[in-house]
């Protein structure tokens, strides 16, 4: 069992939650995700690892109910209580892990963020500022009150660029139309990163091609088990089969086809929109 | 005694109209009168071939005679000299290619039921409640099992009984590997019969530690190094599936048997009360012809499918258990045989609406005997289907390899070990699907048991 230790709702929907899992803590690398089954009735969600804490033993993991077993884990779950199970650290660490210092050292990082996405670009970004790079954040939402982690991601970057479509706080506008008028403004990027819904990640890209910036995209696909065994996570990178679990979940954005990842995505919304209303 | 005059003792079943609609188990098993009639029928061989072609050369001759006697607690006893899993084992052995298949009496008449009596002693134990077991002996030197299927299941258990500290590392949240998730409820009982199965081997003192992947949560250095591991045993299976590579295949609706299969058993997806989302839809198309397409097919069915297996070879090739073809068909599973998928068609919305096939014929042998299928030109057809699993077969998962200095993997992904589990780093031992691709449940614990008895042999001499 893996004991909750904080629960904290960040926005009326989203909800994060400090879980005790001291092997994972361990081991987790920024980009990484986990897999959590919330009670012996739930499904295996994977879920992008937010923040750790070596020292403590704990990781933390920010949701949002989408399906039943999300639901659940928003809803009958407190602190004190435990999950039946957090797995992990799958996946494999963010590029920026595996690069040499002098490498580190000419990178100008921007990261785009959207919704859910907010909460795991903060270990990347933490992660860049402790190891000296210069790491611009435009953090993207509908309307204010669905912003998350301003607090959080303060100390550990360069700028902070806050957007609303509907321009009730910081930019009016989406996070690619606030890349672009950076840019503009006379920025440069050697690197993007963005990490957030598809449909998102899918339009980072496209400015990103325009822009001339590399950029990377974390691939939250349906899975099972996480590990390579169901590949559920298929998706196109390049013309290529990969898995999101194994091969990602970190691919560069230029070559996911993200139009068959929104439709595998949707694959068992029949299924799920009966397991909302009768399980 | 006219053994061979008996006929072989036909086993009570589902009807497989009733079944085609429900997860319980197919096959209700002999009870004691037709146990030990069938028993008798067993010549007692002076050189028993059953015992040579089992992989764990459980001594078959010897239970079998008591339990023609109806000493039963015996007969387990004797079974548990050689085998940690036989309620399993008499479950999902491809006897018909190893006991049965050598024995004497099938070469004029039906083979003994060998696999149906091991089951009934497993059961008979179960059914007498909890064992009184030995106390395990404990303090002996650490060894970790990375992976509870079959291999790891059979290497703890001999481990244990020598007094060795023994801890199992699951990946996923359940114990038992492809027992769990992937050979299906009604061919294997979780609840009666798998989680007996472990209760025993945790009862002989085995430790079992789920959720922990290792090569991400903790690799096989940290365990050996700072975790006080000794030897570690690497029986992680051929978990990874394989696709065909035609056009389609990741059209929604196309899923690996493993994906499908994991869903339904693991995650329980056919019972009401999980919150497990699965495809089936109204048809549903199997690719491959071994036990694991049977299990997918035989679920989709029981989902409410009209199921269909596609497969490149004919009914001789199939590699799934005779039996398993058998009760597929009964339930009205179709077969089409020497039929090869070239693509999946889609609608315009991304899902699966056919399954383009080209029919095949038999043509020369291939280097493991089969003869290899040739493409009948002009022969391509489509089948209408909402779904398509694909159950070609599995590989090794490369993370133990990848995470692991020195251990090596060979080019098709299997680790690198000797006739008795040995890797190429020493203290690292490893067997079943994992060194010889998929292969069987009892083929795996075969080799657990053999290293067992390596790593005991390592350890002493350290």
């Amino acid at each position: 069992m893996f004991k909750i230790l904080e629960k904290k709702m960040l926005n009326p929907t989203i909800c994060k939650m400090v879980v005790e899992a001291p092997r994972i803590a361990k081991a987790a690398l920024p980009g990484q995700f986990l897999i959590v089954r919330a009670d012996e009735p739930g499904e295996r969600i994977p879920l992008t690892i937010s923040d750790y804490d070596r020292e403590k033993g704990t990781v933390t993991i920010v949701i949002q109910p989408i399906g039943a077993s999300t639901r659940s884990m928003v809803n009958d779950f407190e602190a004190g209580d435990s999950f039946a199970d957090v797995a992990g650290p799958l996946g494999n660490p963010s590029e920026f892990v595996k690069m040499s210092p002098e490498e580190l050292a000419k990178q100008k990082v921007v990261f785009i963020a959207g919704g859910l996405g907010t909460a795991p670009v903060y270990p990347q970004a933490k992660w860049l500022h402790e190891h000296g790079v210069s790491v611009d954040v435009i953090i993207g939402a509908r309307t204010k009150d669905l912003l998350i982690y301003e607090e959080e991601f303060k100390p550990v970057v360069d700028n902070l660029y806050m957007c609303t479509d509907d321009g009730s706080y910081g930019f009016k506008g989406v996070g690619t139309a606030r890349l672009e008028a950076l840019v503009a403004e006379g920025k440069t990027y050697t690197q993007a990163v963005a990490i957030g819904p598809m449909i998102m990640m899918k339009f980072s890209v496209l400015t990103c091609k325009k822009l001339n910036i590399p950029i990377w995209v974390s691939m939250n696909t349906l899975m099972v088990d996480g590990t390579g065994m169901c590949g559920a996570c298929r998706l196109s990178v390049g013309g290529v089969t990969k898995f999101a679990c194994v091969d990602g979940p970190e691919f560069d954005g230029y070559l996911v086809d993200f139009d068959e990842a929104m439709r595998r995505s949707a694959q068992y919304k029949a299924e799920e929109g009966l397991a909302n209303g009768s399980k | 005694m006219a053994a061979n005059r008996i006929p072989r003792v036909p086993v009570r079943e589902q009807d497989p109209k009733v079944r085609a609609h429900n997860f319980e188990e197919v096959c209700y098993g002999y009870n004691k009168e037709e146990a030990m009639l069938e028993a008798s029928r067993c010549l007692h061989c002076k050189n028993p071939r059953c015992v040579a072609s089992c992989p764990v050369g459980v001594k078959i001759p010897d239970f079998i005679e008591l339990v023609a006697a109806g000493d039963f607690a015996g007969a387990a006893a004797k079974i548990a000299e050689d085998s940690s899993l036989p309620a399993v084992c008499g479950r999902v052995c491809p006897q018909e290619t190893q006991c049965e298949g050598s024995c004497v009496l099938g070469v004029k008449f039906e083979p003994v039921s060998i696999g149906k009596l091991e089951r009934f002693v497993a059961d008979w134990t179960f059914a007498q409640g909890e064992k009184a077991v030995e106390a395990p002996k404990c303090g002996g030197k650490k060894v970790a099992i990375i992976g509870s299927g079959p291999a790891g299941l059979a290497c703890a258990y001999d481990l244990a009984k020598m007094g060795y500290d023994v801890t199992i590392f699951e990946a996923l949240h359940k114990a038992g590997g492809v027992l769990e998730y992937g050979i299906p409820e009604f061919r294997l009982p979780k609840e009666k019969v798998l989680k007996r199965e472990l209760q025993d081997v945790i009862a002989a003192g085995v430790k079992i530690e789920t959720d922990v992947i290792i090569g991400r949560t903790v690799t096989i250095d940290t365990l050996m190094d700072q975790e006080g591991f000794e030897a570690v045993f690497v029986g992680t299976g051929a978990g990874l599936p394989k696709f065909m590579g035609i056009p389609g295949e990741n059209f929604n609706g196309v899923f690996s048997a493993n994906e499908f299969l994991t869903r339904n058993n693991l995650m329980k997806a056919f019972r009401d009360d999980y919150r497990t989302p699965i495809h089936a839809g109204q048809k549903v198309c199997v690719v491959g012809g071994g036990n694991v397409a049977m299990d997918a097919a035989r679920t989709a069915l029981r989902l409410g499918a009209e199921t269909t297996i596609v497969y490149r070879r004919t009914e001789v090739e199939l590699p799934a258990r005779k039996e398993e073809v058998h009760h597929a068909k009964e339930e009205g599973i179709d077969f089409q045989m020497l039929t090869n998928p070239v693509e999946i068609m889609g609608d315009e919305k991304g899902w699966v609406r056919a399954l383009k096939c080209v029919r095949m014929e038999l043509g020369e042998p291939d280097e493991s005997g089969r003869r290899s299928p040739v493409v009948i030109p002009g022969s391509e057809f489509e089948i209408p289907t909402e779904t398509v699993i694909m159950a070609l077969g599995t590989s090794p998962n490369p993370l133990i390899a990848r995470t692991t200095p020195g251990v090596e993997s060979n080019k098709r992904g299997c680790l690198v070990a000797d006739e008795a589990g040995a890797t190429t780093r020493p203290g690292v031992f490893a067997g079943g699907d994992a060194v010889t691709g998929a292969a069987t449940v009892i083929l795996a614990m075969g080799a657990g048991r053999k290293a067992a008895a390596a790593i005991d042999e390592y350890l002493k001499n350290k």
